[in-house]
């Protein structure tokens, strides 16, 4: 197992967040989850956050899982120069060394498709974060309200 | 002091380009509050109770409107966070101001459908839905955008395009402006309050 870089390190006692593996995903931090309440498991929900790669190397996320949701995945709202706004799957996120992607509203998020149970307010639930070096990431994300606007509330 | 040519022209420039500003302001102003709007709020459409309603209905409101879909979980509950917050941020004033977030996925989005979503936000929001026909006649007379897009990775096999602006109408129904989408609440609220004058 790589050691972890003194920062990430730091970041890691500081948040308590990511329990690390392998290389290259090892120096991936996550700051700042959040998600909104949901009202019934009807309808997808969305989980934000930003992810930084305080390591020497390329990190590429790949995919989600978590008992939440039976298709949990990485999709991206653009809005065009015209005000509309759609979403597609974003396929593979790639990081940089030194760099952050963040999940933010209204661009990349964690969605949430075929919810198992409902989403409620005050509670978290665990997230793994899937990297193509076949390390992993897990994460709580802590529910907010449903009018939430950042992981502030 | 004495003024070089040079600096003559330079203030010369200075100052048109002062009374340009100031004027470009005044006729900025003028279009805005004389104006003879682009178009009105127009709709038929049934509320999230079920009950039909019509833009008649809220005359002598400002209205804040929206189009999204019940299915979207990103862009629309953040706008809808937003207005929200933007209606608490009115306090007493909010009784002038009438929010709305129409549907565009009408196959899903029942007054049954709408009734578990818009209210979760704000108790004021009114959502609205008809038939695909309404829906489509609606998006006309509000001039927006929207399609439906097959998508394997989505629930039900799609998703939906769609126009994502908050548009504003005076009590008279005539449009104001809109906000593109991510404009933070904070903004819309001191707009929203100097349009109104409060």
């Amino acid at each position: 197992m790589k050691p972890l870089t003194p920062t990430a390190l730091a970041f890691s006692l500081l948040f308590g967040l990511p329990t690390v593996c392998l290389a290259g995903s090892a120096d991936v931090v996550v700051e700042g989850a959040w998600a909104r309440a949901s009202i019934g498991t009807s309808r997808p929900g969305a989980a934000y956050m930003t992810l930084r790669n305080m390591g020497n190397d390329p990190v590429t996320l790949v995919g989600l899982a978590t008992p939440l949701a039976m298709m949990p995945d990485i999709h991206e709202s653009k809005t065009d120069a015209n005000g509309v706004s759609s979403m597609t799957p974003a396929g593979e996120i790639l990081i940089p060394p030194g760099e952050s992607v963040a999940l933010e509203p209204g661009g990349l998020h964690a969605m949430l498709m075929r919810l198992q149970y409902k989403m409620v307010e005050g509670e978290t639930f665990p997230l793994t974060l899937n990297f193509a070096d076949g390390g992993t990431v897990n994460i709580d994300v802590p529910i907010l309200g449903i009018a939430a606007r950042g992981p502030e509330g | 002091m004495r003024l070089s040519a040079f600096q003559k022209v330079l203030w010369g420039f200075a100052t048109i380009a002062v009374i340009g500003f100031v004027w470009l302001q005044i006729s900025v102003r003028n279009d805005q509050r004389t104006d003879d709007p682009a178009f009105h709020a127009d709709f038929e459409l049934t509320d999230h109770q079920g009950v039909v309603q019509t833009d008649e209905d809220f005359a002598g409101r400002w209205m804040l409107v929206f189009f999204g879909f019940a299915n979207c979980p990103d862009v629309c509950p953040t706008t809808l966070a937003e207005v929200a917050t933007v209606m608490d941020g009115l306090g007493p004033d909010a009784a002038h101001v009438q929010p709305f977030f129409i549907t565009i996925d009408p196959e899903r989005d029942t007054p049954e459908q709408l009734a578990e979503f818009v209210p979760a936000f704000d108790a004021n929001i009114i959502g609205l839905t008809g038939t695909p026909d309404q829906i489509k006649r609606t998006s006309e007379t509000f001039r927006i955008y929207y399609e439906k897009i097959e998508e394997a990775a989505s629930p039900d096999g799609y998703t939906m395009g769609h126009s994502s602006q908050l548009f504003l109408f005076d009590p008279q129904g005539g449009y104001v402006g809109a906000w593109a989408y991510g404009t933070p609440a904070e903004q819309i609220l001191s707009d929203l309050k100097g349009r109104m004058s409060i």
